[in-house]
This record gives C-alpha cells, structure tokens and sequence, in this order.
C-alpha cells in the first residue's frame, strides 16, 4: 500500500529538524509537491499517450508502435525527446507575445486543475471547501489560451478553429456544470473529500439511481465535448482545418497543447469519477451477506480504486472517438443547446425533489 | 442519324458532313456555331462529353463531341468541329452558355492553343500560370527554358483573379475586358494546395462569411504534366504507360480506353479470354476505387477508423493484382492486343474468396458508419445537384447516377464482356450526399455480382493477339468511351498515319466532378464542402493530366 501520511510526516520533520526557519521549510515543501504533481503529469500524459495509440490502433486491426522497446514502451519517450530537440519556429506577421503565452495558459488551467484531484485517500494537492467550483471554474481558462492562440497565429484556418472552439467550450461547459450542480445538490458539499467521504457506503450513481445516472451521461458527454476530441474535434478538424488553432505551432509549444489535450481527459474521467463514481472508495454493496466482499474491495489500494475507475472512463472516450465521425458546428450546438441543456436542467430539478423525498 | 443530319443541313447551309467516320461528324463555320449548338440543344443533345483544341496547322479549331442524357438517345454521339485560319487572334464563339461545363473545357483550349472564346465570362488559363508565355499545344511552339524560367517569386493572388473576358465590337475586333473574382472585403480561404482533404493538389479559392461557404473557385494546374503533350511524340505502346497515371485509382480502366481505341483503329481482334480477363480486372479496379472513395469519405468526416477498414479490404484486391501483373498501384497489364501475361494459377481461386469476403465487409461499413446517427445526420439534406445540374456540368459515373442520370458507358455502349453479363445500373433520384455514399456500396455489389458471372467461365485460348511490332495507325480520328470509377473516361486520336499520333485528347471525368463543387457548397459550411468532396471523390492528376 501506498502509505503518503508517514512519507510526508518523515520528510516535514527532517526539514523542520534541519532549518529552523519556519516559512522556508512550507516553501521547500511546496516545490517537492509542485515537482512531484509535475512528474506525475508528465507520466501521465506519456502513459495516456501510448495507450491512445496501442488502443486505436487495435481498433483499426493495427499493432501501434512495436519497435521502440517491448510492446512499443518507450515510443512515448523517444516522442517526447524528439519534440523537445524541435525548433520553435518564428512566424512573421504573428502577435507574438499572445502567440508564445497562450500554450502556457492551456496548460495552466489543465495543471491547476489536475493539482486538486484526490487520487487517494489523502494523496491530493488540495482541498478546497470549494474545491469542485474550484475546478469548473479553473479548468475554462483553457478556452482563453486557446483562443489567443487562434487569434495571435494571423492564419484562417486557426482562427475559424479558435472560434469553434470558443462556441464549443463555452456551451458545453454549461451543461458539464450544470450536471456537477446536480450533484453538489445530492452531496451538500463543494468539498471533493467530502463529497467522496459521502460515497462510503454507496457510490453517488447508485445512491439516486435515475437522476444521478442522467447526470453522469451528460457530464461524460459534455467533458469529451470539453476534451475537444473526437467527435467534437472540431477546432481542430484534421480534414477540415489542417490542425485548427494549433496548426502553427511547432516544438515544445505545441506539446504543451497536446500535453493538455491527453491529461484533460484524464481531468474529465477523474471529476466524474470523484463525484459519480465514488473517487477512490472501493465498491461496496450494503448489505449483511456481503460484508466478506465489502472487505476484499476495501483491500484494494485507494489510489488503484482511483486509476482504474478513471482509466476505464478514459477507454470508453477512446473508444466513442475512435468509432464516431466527426459532428458539424451546427449539429454539435444544436446537441448541447437544444438536447443536453434542457434535459440538464430538468435533471437538476429531478434530483431536488428527489433529494426533498428520500 | 439522318434524320439529325438533315437537322444540321437547316441549320447551317454550309455543313460538311463526313463520311464512314464512327460518329456523325460535322466541319461548320464559326459563324454558325452557336446555331447549330442551340439547335442541338433544343433536340435533347444536352451533354457535352468533351472539348478538344486542334491545331491543323494552317488553322486552330475546336472539336465537340455531344451526346444526350435522354434515354433514347443516349447512344448517340455527334461531333462538331469548327475552326479558324487566324492563328494571332483566333476567335470562336462561345457554346459555355448552352452546356455550363463548356466554360472549364473552353478555358482549356485557350490554356493550351489560346484559342479565344468570344463573351465567355471568364478567359483565364485554366492549368498553367497567368504569365506563361505561348501555347504550349501548338505545333509551332518552342519549348525554351529562357521564355519561361522556372519562378522563383510566388504568384501574385492578383494574377489569377483578375478575370479577362473578350467580346466582338461593331467592327468585329475584339475587346478585352477585365473583372476582380474576389472584392476586398471578401473573406477568403485557400483550402489547398495543401490540404489533408482536397486528396491532392486541388486549389479552391473559397469566400466564406463565419462557416458559411458563398463561393468556390477552383485553381487547377498543380500537377499538370503534359501527359496530352507527351503522347504527340510517343508511339502507341508507350503512351500505355502514361494512362495510369492520370486517374491512378482506376489505372486498369483508363488503359483499357486507349487500348480499346487503338485495337479498333488498328483493327485488331481482341481474344476473348483477354475480353474476360479485362473485364474481371476492371471490375476489381472498380471495387478498389469505390473502397478508397468510401474510405476516404469517411475520413473527411472524421472517422479514421473506417478509413483504415476500406484500406485494409483494398489491400486483398492489390495483392490479387500483384500476383498476376506484378504491379499493385501502376498495374500495368494492359497492352495494344490483349492482356500482357496469362492469368496466375491461384488468380480465380483468390477472387472467388474475395467475393463472399467483401460482402460481410460490406455489412460491416453499414454498420459502422452508414446507420451511425451522426454520420447519417451529416449526409442528409446536403449538397445536392439536380439532374439537369449533373447533364449541365457533365458530372458523370456515381456521382451522375445519384442525380438520376442513366450515364454508365457499360450499358450505353457494352464494351469487353459487359454485353455477356447481367448487372443493374444503380440510379437513385435525390442527388444529394448520402445518395452518392450508397450508390458506391451498392456499385461495390453489382462489381461483385459481374465478377461471380465471369470468373468461372473464363475462355481458354491466346490472352494476347498478334500486332504488329510497329503499330500505326490509319489517318483518322478515334474516340472510346469507357466506363472508369469516376464517371465517363474518353480517349481521342486524331492519326495522320504515322508511329505517333497527331493529337491525343483524355476526357477527364474528374475535372466535372470539381467544377459541380460551386454550385453544390454555396451556401453550405466548410466541415460539408469537405465532406460533399469526398462524396464526389475526384482524383486531382486525372483533371491537370
């Protein structure tokens, strides 16, 4: 088992024996926790990476990358060594200060975001009591960068993506919250450890089976709208606009971008997780009988509770990906505006009255 | 036939009608062009099938050769030819009013034999650049380095958007004037040259407002190789080679045509075990074609996975193409008298597995894309072309029949063994996307269905007759029609007798399909202009030859 409590324990004691300043000790122990989230990042975004490309490719009765060590392991790597050697290419007639900021603000807002996950029980960077709105509202800066890069490129086809992407993110980012709301009024709490705390029993999808169910599908698709792949890649339509709102960045800069792309998904699966589907809680059914499987399930490590459940979610978004044609801007609005929104915002009431009932 | 004759004797007093050619063939003057033109329109001759320059030497003229979309008529084709003996400003009026596709093919002629088109509207080069000097067609054309150097400045956009148009004044000189495509205000977008979905180097000038698509002009030229050119000093077994590289997807049937053309010149007799042989190829050809259509479509509208689905089926047909003529893309098998080797040994067993194969994977496309709700919401109620729109702009093959238009060639005028087999023309009326998706799955079918009907009752016998080491042919001109994946593929030779022909004309079935993108995608948005191009699944070196 993971134990985080004693190695945090070990570590704020050695310091605070070595440097009697106390400031300097929480600052030291704010850039471990900053490096250590940023590694994790980093491997993530290589893990996800190498599954994407294994997975589709069995899709498409392919093998994906094979001859880069076993099964293709160190692909990821040997990409991510390759796109840091790439030249950062000055474009002439670009805003180039938006042009070189808004990488770093598409992977500003996926990294906070991803800071206040709970991978465990107490693995978690913080805890807000307001730590969900936390997230909704930190993880739509993405859109800013996205659009500034669209903008500051000076090309068409990255602007009509950086639109697209504008009218796609701020639509659904509604319903995705609206859906969030729904559950915030299950749990009572904005609190992530709370509100996984309050799943012990039963995780929140079972717990209001009909609107809690409805939520989770509009969340699931709202957050793969907001994940902008497939089937709403529109900003980025390949066929379309030869790589949308990215399409003249290089290097680095343009690994931030889909850096953020692969660990946004992650963010996704993880918040649904978190509040539909009990975050790191073991599956428990509650009931007398099963008290021996309710105590094999809560053997199993929190944070693999975590990773799994997250990582089944991310398979089900690579498989709709990898099977669905890409929907038109028109159609993609009139699912959210016309579909998902009032269907949300019935659901919304559905649950109150349920929650005034049980 | 007669009866048409006499019809063009009233119309022009002063028509000289050939004798013995293999259509009803005409030499009128300038002057009654337009009659006799608007006249042939007016009987139901409403499809020009192709446009050819001539140079004659002591004068530059144009050949059309029309036919009709009504059914009774469909067999019928009538050439017209007409030229002028002023070689510095050729004029001949325009026919791009009475058949719309006439302004492309026209725009051609004048690329290449700066014949002038009188009040046609728009008078630019069609394939080479804006400041290319001479006409590169003509018998008296020197190709020199040092008149036109290969540049090394990118194009002014004003160069191809300042559109000239002539037109005759009272004392019969002509008159040039000169309009601007574009406004400045407009908001346009070059989709291509390079583009992951234009499948090639295809150039749409594209004005949009927000998504909404107002208007396409397409720039051809980008890989334009003179293929027409070339053949002028080839011999006939060389020219072969050069087929499959204009419509690379339907090599075998492109071949097919000129063969076809230079047998019935030279008189040769085809055997029929190589009738049959042609026949299956074309036909597995055609299935391949549809695969990369449908594959591609698919991936236009985003869904990779089916892309790799139609690759994947296609590579069987390749493999059964490698085995028997060695080549999988440039197959290469066709030559002047029949088939260049016999068929492998494992050949018919391998297509008779393939058969029942495609059809489960056929099920399986359905599946996966057709009954998809975004897929079929996308193709519904989107880019449609009337019947008269496809007759109009000459959009022939799946695209045509989608429209309505009963245009296969194999029905038309059978050639090979398409007169043993039975096959259904597949006609749907809508005209619209989703139209031109299923016609080429069921195509796939009836492709299939021939194949079954042919591949056991192969003849034995010779697969290649005997010609001549030197091939000529007599003096006359020739023109085959044959029946490729994209529509209605001619081949002209105009023979002065000699080991070379004269002039070589390919009917590019392709450069229709682009020319209906306007008319189709106006008012639409860009995610559906790439999508309705790959419904139309055009073939880029097919148009700039």
């Amino acid at each position: 088992m993971l134990e985080l409590d004693k190695l945090v324990t070990l570590i704020h004691s050695t310091l605070a024996d070595a440097i009697d300043i106390e400031w300097l000790v929480k600052l030291i122990e704010y850039v471990l926790i900053g490096v250590g989230f940023l590694a994790l990042y980093a491997v993530l975004a290589l893990i996800l990476i190498l599954l994407e490309r294994k997975i589709c490719a069995y899709f498409q009765c392919r093998l994906g990358p094979t001859r880069v060590g076993p099964w293709g392991l160190i692909q990821p790597i040997a990409d991510m060594v390759k796109i840091l050697l790439k030249e950062i290419i000055k474009i002439d007639k670009t805003d180039w200060i938006l042009f070189k900021v808004a990488p770093f603000i598409v992977i500003m807002g996926s990294f906070c975001t991803f800071g206040a996950l709970q991978f465990g029980k107490g693995i978690c960077g913080v805890d807000f009591n307001v730590g969900l709105f936390y997230m909704i509202a930190i993880s739509s800066l993405g859109v800013i960068g996205i659009l500034l890069a669209g903008w500051a490129s000076n090309n068409k086809y990255t602007l009509i993506g950086a639109m697209r992407s504008g009218a796609q993110l701020v639509s659904y980012e509604l319903s995705a919250g609206i859906a969030l709301l729904t559950m915030v009024v299950l749990s009572g709490s904005l609190q992530l450890s709370e509100i996984i705390e309050g799943q012990a029993k039963a995780w929140y999808i079972f717990q209001a089976p009909l609107p809690a169910f409805i939520a989770f599908i509009i969340y699931l698709i709202a957050g793969h709208a907001e994940t902008n792949r497939g089937p709403f890649d529109l900003p980025e339509a390949e066929s379309e606009l030869t790589a949308g709102y990215h399409t003249e960045y290089s290097g680095i800069q343009f690994g931030f971008f889909y850096l953020a792309e692969y660990l946004n998904m992650f963010i996704i699966a993880g918040i649904a997780t978190m509040v539909f589907l009990g975050g790191y809680q073991p599956f428990q059914i509650n009931a007398e009988w099963a008290e021996g499987f309710n105590n094999i399930m809560a053997y199993i490590p929190t944070w693999a509770w975590f990773f799994g459940k997250v990582f089944g979610l991310i398979l089900l978004s690579l498989w709709v990906r990898w099977t669905f044609p890409r929907l038109r801007i028109d159609q993609l609005l009139k699912l959210e505006w016309k579909i998902l929104m009032p269907i949300s915002l019935l659901n919304l009431l559905l649950m109150s009255v349920w929650v005034l009932i049980f | 036939m007669d009866n048409m004759q006499k019809y063009i004797q009233t119309l022009a007093p002063k028509a000289q009608f050939e004798e013995g050619g293999q259509y009803l063939t005409t030499t009128i003057e300038p002057d009654a062009l337009r009659k006799v033109a608007t006249g042939l329109k007016e009987k139901g001759f409403d499809y020009l099938m192709c446009l050819t320059g001539m140079d004659y030497k002591e004068s530059l003229g144009v050949i059309y050769h029309i036919s009709s979309s009504n059914p009774k008529e469909k067999e019928t084709v009538i050439v017209l030819k007409t030229s002028t003996t002023n070689r510095e400003e050729p004029a001949i009026p325009t026919v791009s009013d009475i058949w719309e596709i006439a302004t492309y093919y026209e725009r051609e002629a004048y690329d290449f034999y700066g014949i002038i088109f009188v009040n046609h509207p728009d008078m630019r080069r069609l394939f080479l650049r804006e400041d290319w000097v001479g006409f590169p067609f003509r018998k008296d054309y020197v190709v020199n380095d040092e008149i036109n150097p290969v540049p090394t400045k990118v194009p002014d956009p004003d160069d191809y958007e300042a559109v000239p148009s002539y037109s005759l004044n009272k004392e019969g000189k002509l008159v040039k004037k000169t309009k601007s495509l574009f406004e400045n205000k407009d908001y346009i977008v070059n989709i291509g040259p390079q583009h992951p979905s234009t499948h090639g180097v295809l150039h749409l000038r594209t004005k949009l407002e927000g998504e909404i698509i107002k208007h396409i002009d397409p720039h051809f030229g980008y890989i334009h190789r003179g293929i027409e050119k070339m053949c002028e000093s080839m011999t006939y077994p060389q020219m072969l080679y050069l087929t499959e590289r204009l419509d690379y997807l339907c090599g075998t049937m492109n071949r097919h045509g000129l063969c076809m053309c230079i047998e019935k010149a030279a008189g040769i007799e085809v055997p029929a075990r190589a009738q049959y042989i042609r026949t299956i190829f074309d036909e597995l050809t055609r299935i391949a074609s549809h695969l990369i259509g449908w594959a591609c479509m698919c991936n236009d509208m985003g869904s990779i996975t089916a892309f790799i689905y139609g690759m994947r089926d296609r590579e069987k047909i390749m493999d059964i193409y490698e085995e028997t003529a060695g080549g999988r893309l440039m197959v290469n098998y066709y030559v002047v008298g029949g088939v260049a080797q016999d068929i492998h040994p494992n050949f018919v067993n391998r297509v008779k597995e393939f058969i029942p194969y495609m059809r489960k994977m056929i099920e399986e496309y359905h599946t996966l894309f057709t009954h998809n709700p975004i897929a079929a919401g996308r193709m519904k109620d989107c880019g449609f072309l009337t019947k008269e729109q496809a007759v109009a702009l000459g959009v022939t093959g799946p695209s045509g029949r989608a429209s309505g238009w009963s245009c296969d060639v194999r029905k038309i005028a059978p050639y090979a063994a398409y007169d043993k087999v039975k096959f259904d023309e597949m006609l749907h009326q809508g005209g619209g996307t989703f139209d031109r998706y299923m016609i080429r799955l069921e195509e796939i079918e009836q492709s299939l269905r021939i194949i079954e009907q042919l591949i056991d009752n192969i003849p034995e016998g010779d697969c290649r007759a005997k010609v001549p080491a030197i091939i000529k042919l007599p003096a006359g001109e020739y023109y085959q029609r044959v029946e490729n994946a994209r529509g209605d593929f001619g081949v002209y030779i105009n023979s002065t007798g000699d080991k070379n022909p004269y002039r070589v004309k390919f009917r590019s079935p392709c450069l229709s399909l682009v020319t209906a993108l306007d008319p189709m995608c106006t008012e639409q948005k860009i995610a559906d202009l790439i999508m309705i191009s790959g419904s139309l699944d055009y073939v880029i070196p097919c148009i700039d030859r």
